[in-house]
Order: structure tokens, then sequence, then C-alpha cells
């Protein structure tokens, strides 16, 4: 997907460039603190301050993301497809350092490997590292938290998050491409034709990306559950000591609260609406390929109206509103919002009814539990390599 | 499309192209992309003329031209996008053997080949007449981030180690009966992915570890910097100013 020279306009790829600055440079202050945070770090009383651990653990992580970017996954009928990565490398390394390594994978394909063009490199930072990562990290926050409270199982709720967050993600990527064709495309292809074909072979896409990724995850998960950043503070309950004779008391490692979840859950609730409120102003300006096509030779007098067209979302526009674009943008937020409300209720009657199920088992597996909670020992440890395996 | 990654890029050389700093290469080539792109694609005789200074910085760096030709093959995908477009763009259209083209597609296909390809090939002579050392000097002496250069340093230094280890894993799958056709393997692969990613963030941190113990402060050690004297910087800068020159002529007499 990588964008060449030429594709976006002169101005558009300017302007993308310095958002991506801005975005690279957001992300080298968080990641900075991330750095801290990981398991062996200073935070949990590891050597060396966070911003001197930065460049290697994000320099190895950028490796295994170019390296993950070349292993192929083999789909059917002798094609296969490799990991875009944007979602993994946030759940796993955190979305700041997320982000700065997915440019420095894409600044090297571009000088390098002259793989995506220089000019483009803006545009590429933007669709394929931030907003892959804010998306993919803001639906794995917003959707554990959700299923955490709902008490399901650590690594299931850990699998469904990981997986809805990589699917959405690729789609989200392709809808900013979209975005920004629209603003600075240099050919006048119908973008409701663009948005159709590029949302379309990337949900498709996205399916492998989110079946490797969740699998990916809850690989390391099993091992290093500490090294899974989204995921961390989410260790069943925090480490008890027991000395002999006593009830259990509760270790002085405090559990580490879910920092930035909320903003970037926000942060990513805003993208989607902003881009699908924005694509769908621009898109609904002029009607797609197909319209047209029917349009030209007076198929569309024989066409029947579809059997909803009354429905205020028919042909995707707000019906009663006057100005074409902006039922348009309005349909699109009111598609992201009926979405949103639309997984809510899909999820809430499993979330309760594993909520009842874990009540009746609570008595009898609160005495193993304790036993087993290695999940933040990790991060509580002074060295953390040594951590959950040792244990 | 990261496919295709793995192959030695850099040609070792010594003509002036190479021996030039790598930061004046490197605000040349984004510049001559840069005029490149904003090009009206109507000027055809202009990207003909960027064609051919591309031409002579290739003849000047002394590359053989099947390496240039043979590292294009980058744009594959793309020439594939602009192949349908006469096909797809609605407006008027024209007759070309015997097809319907469509002539906003045609522009369009046009446009997005002269310019992918041009911005490929100069991306290639830099790549090939600057080792990767050099490169993220000459990012440092832009004033990237002296972080960023580092996490891209040991991005580019560790690369191959990264990569050596998922073909070791990859031979051990084999070795042990494994074939991966199809979606039902996925699992295995994924698995092999995040030992990959456990191993490469262990070995970040016994490189972090390893820097500590030596007294390593997070700061590489700067070296001596060197001046670039005014000659050497228009050198560098005459294939971006003839660029622009052709640039503003191709808007001027439009």
């Amino acid at each position: 997907m990588h964008v060449p020279d030429g594709f976006i306009n002169a101005p558009v790829s300017v302007a993308a460039g310095a958002l991506a600055a801005v975005a690279v440079g957001v992300c080298l202050r968080g990641a900075r603190a991330e750095a801290a945070e990981a398991p062996g770090g200073p935070g949990s009383g590891g050597p060396g301050s966070g911003s001197e651990r930065l460049a290697p653990l994000a320099g190895l992580a950028a490796a295994f993301v170019f390296a993950a970017q070349m292993l192929n996954f083999p789909v059917a009928g002798g094609t296969s497809g490799h990991l875009l990565g944007g979602a993994l490398a946030a759940i796993l390394v955190g979305p700041y350092t997320g982000v700065l390594c997915l440019f420095v994978v894409l600044l090297t394909q571009a000088l390098l490997f002259a793989d995506g063009g220089l000019t483009a490199l803006g545009v590429n930072v933007l669709i394929m590292g931030v907003v892959t990562v804010l998306t993919g990290y803001g639906l794995f926050r917003g959707l554990l938290a959700v299923l955490v409270r709902a008490r399901a199982g650590t690594r299931r709720a850990v699998a469904v998050a990981s997986f809805t967050a990589a699917l959405v993600s690729v789609p989200a990527s392709a809808a900013a491409f979209t975005l920004l064709y629209a603003v600075g495309g240099t050919t006048d292809i119908p973008l409701g034709t663009v948005l159709g074909a590029m949302v379309g072979v990337h949900v498709l896409i996205g399916i492998g990306e989110a079946a490797i990724t969740m699998l990916t995850v809850g690989a390391v998960l099993a091992v290093r559950p500490d090294l899974v950043h989204g995921a961390r503070g989410l260790a069943r309950r925090p480490l008890t000591l027991r000395a002999p004779g006593e009830g259990p008391s509760p270790a002085p490692a405090a559990r580490r609260p879910a920092r930035s979840s909320r903003r970037f859950l926000s942060a990513s609730l805003l993208t989607a609406l902003v881009l699908a409120g924005g694509v769908s102003f621009y898109a609904s300006a002029s009607p797609d390929g197909l319209e047209k096509v029917a349009a030209d030779h007076g198929m569309d007098e024989k066409a029947e109206e579809h059997a909803t067209a009354d429905w205020p979302l028919a042909d995707y526009g707000v019906g009663d509103i006057g100005n074409a674009r902006l039922s348009g943008g309005l349909a699109g937020v009111i598609g992201v919002g009926a979405t949103a409300v639309a997984g809510v209720a899909l999820l809430y009657p499993v979330a309760r009814r594993r909520r009842e199920r874990a009540r009746h088992r609570a008595g009898s597996t609160r005495s193993t539990r304790s036993t087993r909670s290695t999940g933040s020992a990790g991060s509580a440890g002074s060295t953390g390599s040594a951590g959950p395996r040792g244990a | 499309m990261g496919a295709g990654h793995a192959h030695r890029l850099h040609h070792p050389g010594d003509s002036p192209v190479h021996t030039l700093p790598a930061h004046t290469k490197l605000v040349a080539v984004l510049c001559f992309v840069l005029a490149v792109a904003a090009t009206p694609r109507e000027a055809m005789w202009a990207f003909g003329a960027y064609a051919l200074l591309v031409a002579a910085a290739v003849a000047h760096a002394r590359l053989p031209a099947r390496l240039v030709l043979r590292r294009l093959l980058v744009e594959t995908p793309f020439v594939l996008f602009a192949v349908l477009l006469p096909l797809t763009v609605p407006g008027p259209t024209t007759a070309v053997a015997g097809l319907q083209l469509s002539v906003p597609g045609l522009w369009g296909a046009w446009n997005i080949l002269a310019k992918g390809t041009l911005g490929v090939a100069a991306a290639v002579v830099l790549a090939a007449t600057t080792g990767p050392t050099a490169l993220l000097l000459g990012l440092q002496r832009l004033r990237l981030p002296p972080q960023l250069v580092q996490i891209a340093a040991f991005m580019i230094r560790y690369a191959d180690v990264v990569a050596d280890e998922m073909r070791r894993m990859s031979v051990a799958r084999r070795s042990r009966g494994f074939e991966a056709r199809g979606p039902a393997h996925w699992r295995t692969l994924a698995t092999s992915a995040g030992a990959l990613f456990i191993r490469s963030y262990e070995r970040g941190e016994r490189v972090h570890l390893a820097m500590v113990s030596r007294g390593g402060t997070g700061v590489l050690p700067h070296l001596a910097e060197t001046t670039v004297s005014r000659a050497r910087w228009g050198y560098a800068l005459a294939l971006p100013s003839a660029a622009f020159a052709l640039c503003l002529t191709a808007w001027t007499t439009r």
C-alpha cells in the first residue's frame, strides 16, 4: 500500500509531511515514558532512564516489524499476504513506540528500498502508521476494558480485542487514504469508487491481518504476558505475599492503572467520526461509478427503488437535508455511531452471562487463582526478563 | 508490498556522486522529487527532460543501468493500478487499438507512471551511492531528532539479524515436515511471529544492558563535524535546480 510519488499532489503531500512530523514528535515524547515503564525499566527498578532504553528497544521492535512484514502467510491457490503490523506493533510495544517503529520502517523503505515515494512519506506515515495505531490501539483498549469489566477470561478478552482492533485498523487506513485522495488526488476517479474499492479490498486484507495479529498476540501473551503492552495491568489480581499462618495480604506492588487508554479511546472514536464524516462529505458529492454508468445509459429508469429507499440513511445521505454533501457527512457519522451502539448491544448480553457464570465459579477458584497470578510479576520484578518464566 | 526487501542495495564505488556528503544528496533527491511531483502532467517534454537528468546522474555515478532498471520493479503494484485507470475512470473516451479508453484515465495513468518512476529512479540512485550508515549520518545532520536516528540505526543494524532468526525458524519448521499451505497453518506461523517478537525484544534488552554496563548514557558519541564547501553543495544541488527550472518553465508555458 506504499503510496508512490505523484499519487497525491505536492501541496497535500507537504501538508501531510508536516502533520506526520508533528505526530512523530509527540510520539517521541510519549515513547520515552513507555520505555521507562517497560518491564526491566527504571519504572520497575531496572537500570537506566527511559530515554536511553528507548533506542535499543524501539529499534529492535522496528526490526521485528520489518521482518514480520516479510513473513508470508499463504491464503489459497498459491497466493499469500503479509502483515502490515500497525495494530500488532501498537498492542505489543505501546502506541507511541508503535508509531515510531512504523515511521522508521517506512523511512528506511523509502530511502533504501525506493518503496513508497519520498514526497509521499508523510502520507504513508499518516495512513499506515498513525491511523492504524490510533484506531487499532484505541479499539483494543476500549474493547478490553469492556470485556474485562464483564469478567471475560483475560486471554479470550485479549484475543477478541486484538482481532477486532486489527480488523478495523486496515480498512480505517484505506479510508484515510481515500480522504487524502479526495483532498489531493491527481486523478478524478469518483470518490465513491475509490472508497468502495479501497475499503472493500482492505476489509478482506483486514481479516487476514486480524487473525494473524490475534494469534501472534496470543502467542506472546502465553509466554511473556508482561511484554504485551496493551494488556499490562490486566493481571488477574496483584501478586500477594503470604506468611505461614496468615491470610493473604496485598503486596506493595500496586496494580498499574490503565493510563492512557481513555485518551486513546476518545481519540480513536473521534478519528472514526472525522473519517466517516469527512470522507462521506466528499464522496457523496459525486455519484459513484456504477450509479453514474447507470444514469448515463438510462438504466436507472428501469431499476426498482430499493425497499428501504424511504429510510433516512438510504443512498448514504440523510433525507430532508438540502445540502447533499452535508447530509452525506452526517450519514457517515451516524453510521459510526450505529456501529458502536450495535457492537455494545451485541457484546452486552455475552458479557452479562459471563459475569453470572463467573459469580457461580468464584467460590471454587479463588483459592487457586492467587498462586497463578503471574501477569504483573514480570513488571514488578527487578529485571523483568526472568519474571514469569522463572515463576 | 513490503516484499522483496532483502536485496543488497548499496553499490559501492568512488564516483563524484558516491563521495558527496550524504545530507547534500538527501536534500538534492527530496527537492528533485518535489519538483517532479509539482510539474503539470500535460508537460510531457518536462518529464522526458527529468528522465534525461536522472540518466545523467546514473551515468555520473557509474551505476550499471541494469541495476537501476531491476530496482524499478519495486513499483510494479502501482503500475498495475495505473493500467486499470483508463478502463475505470468515467469521462470522454477515445479509441486506442479498438479499445474505448477514458481520456482523464489515460492522463491519470500517465501522471502516476511518470512521476512514480522518476521518484523511484531518484531514490535508487541515492540508495545505490550511499551506504546505510552514511545515510543515517546525513539524516542526523539534517536535524532529525537524534533518538529517531538511533532507532533507525538499531533497526538497520539488526534487521538482518532478526530476518536471519526468522529464516532459521522457517528451516526448523520445514525440517519437521511443516509446509504452510493455507489459513489452517496460520497458527503455527503466528506462533513463530510471536516467538520472533519475544526474541527481538529480549535482544533489545540485552543490547541496552550491554550499553549500560559499558558506561553508555544513551547518547551516541558525535563524530567530527565536517563542513561542506559551497562548491560541493552547488554540485549536489545542480540536479534539483535544473528540475525546478524545468518545473517553472512547464508552469509558465502551459
